[in-house]
């Protein structure tokens, strides 16, 4: 094939790992075998527990959307440490995430998210990454790094739209995922995905304003009832219009029930 | 009590007592059961759709049964996240066998290939139970099922799952006619084993807690993969 612009050729598989072997995503330059943490005598040593952690997430599918909500805190141990933080973000017009877990880990693969972004838009070929592409590209990020004993502490909300489809899935820490109409981790598994089941009509999906009406109610649940939670929440809404990451939302507060209560002071 | 010593600086390290301490597992057990029965001119595999981990469900209609090609099922149960990727590392292995050998991988192909690619994972196992149905060459049902690390053993009928060692004994008892003075054994037609199959499942999210919410059953017969859907206990 002589004539042919060479300048502009480029090889056809090109910084990939070699044919039947793996990426080694997140790794960096090392080899799949190198595996994580610094050598020693002793082995590696691996950090295996999450050190500043979100709480709850919750995610509701409705007619036309997805809505993935997460309070403004990221805790260290049990020190409410960061106080107006988003853990929901908007990944392109066409999904949104949602993240508990340990957010140092929430931050790197949102780094590297967004640096795929970027690729897309350089292409300039209106081709973006799609919900079902990321909440798969997601799974086996997160279970490779489980087979190296090495996690990343997340519980993962995706959402998005996709061939005109709402789409919601849930990716925790070991690459578990399955996808659902209501998502919720951690304490909202318990106390928020109750309240909106009760909710359901059956043939029928809910409407924006009641998925919203929804999402306030049960993050006001969590915020009485779960210690590592807060009253101000972001809501990540995702249409066929866009998807956008709201203004800080207050949960409805009463403690006028604390006035009765005696035997304490 | 709360002492333990860093190898490395022989410095003792404190677990500060109210902060939590998680210890990472790499498995999780998510709970379901599969049934498979095979018979002449059939197999059928059901599965049921809760996915669990402890006290909670995840999900009440996640499928584990898996389309492998038109006249074979793969059911597996276990630890989710490696179903998953025992599944697309299989998905992505038979369509490698289309491009080099110019047709779709037979029913025993495939069984003889999930064990080998779950014995290369013997020291770091795939946490599953798997049971493979379909129809062999000559289109009557077989049934292939598996240890995590890749034993495979041939047979008509099997249990699987968290409910399986409930479920083999009743299926020894209606399918095998087992331990039974019997002059003839008469053959489970297709209907027959669907009804038993629906009827385990039934008694299993009784007893399971693992085990509920509805069962899937695939039917295999030369004709296609018809799925029917039974509704079982939700609690």
């Amino acid at each position: 094939m002589q004539g042919y612009n060479d300048g502009m050729s480029r090889p056809f598989w090109s910084n990939g790992p070699s044919p039947g072997q793996f990426y080694n995503f997140t790794g960096g330059d090392r080899s799949a075998s190198q595996g994580f943490g610094p050598q020693n005598n002793f082995g590696a040593q691996r950090s295996s527990q999450p050190i500043t952690t979100g709480t709850s997430v919750v995610g509701i599918k409705f007619d036309g959307g997805v809505m993935i909500a997460a309070d403004a805190l990221v805790s260290y141990g049990s020190v409410a440490r960061f106080q107006d933080v988003k853990r929901v973000f908007k990944v392109n017009d066409q999904a949104i995430l949602g993240t508990g877990g340990d957010f140092a880990d929430f931050q790197s693969i949102q780094r590297s998210i967004n640096d795929k972004m970027i690729d897309d838009i350089c292409h300039d070929d209106t081709i973006s990454l799609k919900p079902k592409s990321l909440y798969n590209w997601l799974t086996r990020i997160l279970n490779n790094r489980r087979n190296k004993f090495e996690p990343l502490w997340l519980d993962m909300v995706v959402g998005g739209i996709e061939n005109g489809e709402p789409f919601l899935g849930h990716v925790d820490l070991r690459g578990r995922s399955y996808e659902d109409d209501i998502i919720a981790t951690g304490f909202g598994k318990h106390l928020a995905l109750p309240i909106i089941r009760e909710q359901i009509v059956e043939g029928r999906p809910f409407t924006q304003e009641e998925a919203t009406n929804l999402i306030k109610k049960s993050m006001e649940v969590l915020f009485y009832r779960d210690c590592r939670a807060l009253s101000r929440y972001y809501v990540a809404v995702c249409t066929a219009a866009g998807a956008n990451v709201s203004e800080v939302q207050k949960v409805n507060q009463n403690w006028e029930v604390a006035t009765v209560v005696r035997g304490y002071s | 009590m709360f002492q333990q010593m860093n190898i490395q600086q022989n410095f003792p390290e404190y677990n500060i007592p109210g902060k939590q301490h998680h210890d990472f597992s790499p498995y999780e057990s998510n709970g379901g059961s599969i049934v498979a029965i095979a018979g002449k001119g059939y197999a059928i595999i059901a599965a049921d759709t809760r996915l669990s981990s402890g006290y909670s469900i995840h999900t009440r209609k996640q499928k584990k049964t898996f389309k492998l090609t038109d006249t074979t099922v793969l059911g597996s149960t276990g630890c989710w996240c490696d179903t998953l990727s025992l599944t697309s590392l299989l998905a992505y292995r038979m369509q490698s066998y289309v491009h080099t050998h110019q047709k779709t991988m037979s029913t025993n192909a495939i069984a003889q290939l999930i064990s080998v690619m779950m014995y290369n994972k013997r020291f770091f196992p795939y946490y599953v139970s798997n049971v493979l149905a379909g129809l062999d060459e000559e289109g009557n049902g077989v049934v292939y099922s598996y240890d995590p690390i890749g034993h495979c053993e041939k047979t008509t009928y099997r249990a699987g799952g968290t409910a399986g060692a409930l479920l083999q004994p009743v299926l020894d008892n209606q399918i095998g006619y087992k331990n039974q003075n019997l002059a003839e054994k008469p053959e489970i037609t297709k209907e027959k084993a669907i009804s038993i199959a629906t009827d385990t499942f039934i008694s299993a999210s009784e007893r399971d807690i693992y085990t509920g919410d509805s069962v899937v059953i695939c039917i295999i017969t030369k004709d296609g993969i018809e799925e029917k859907t039974v509704q079982l206990r939700k609690d």
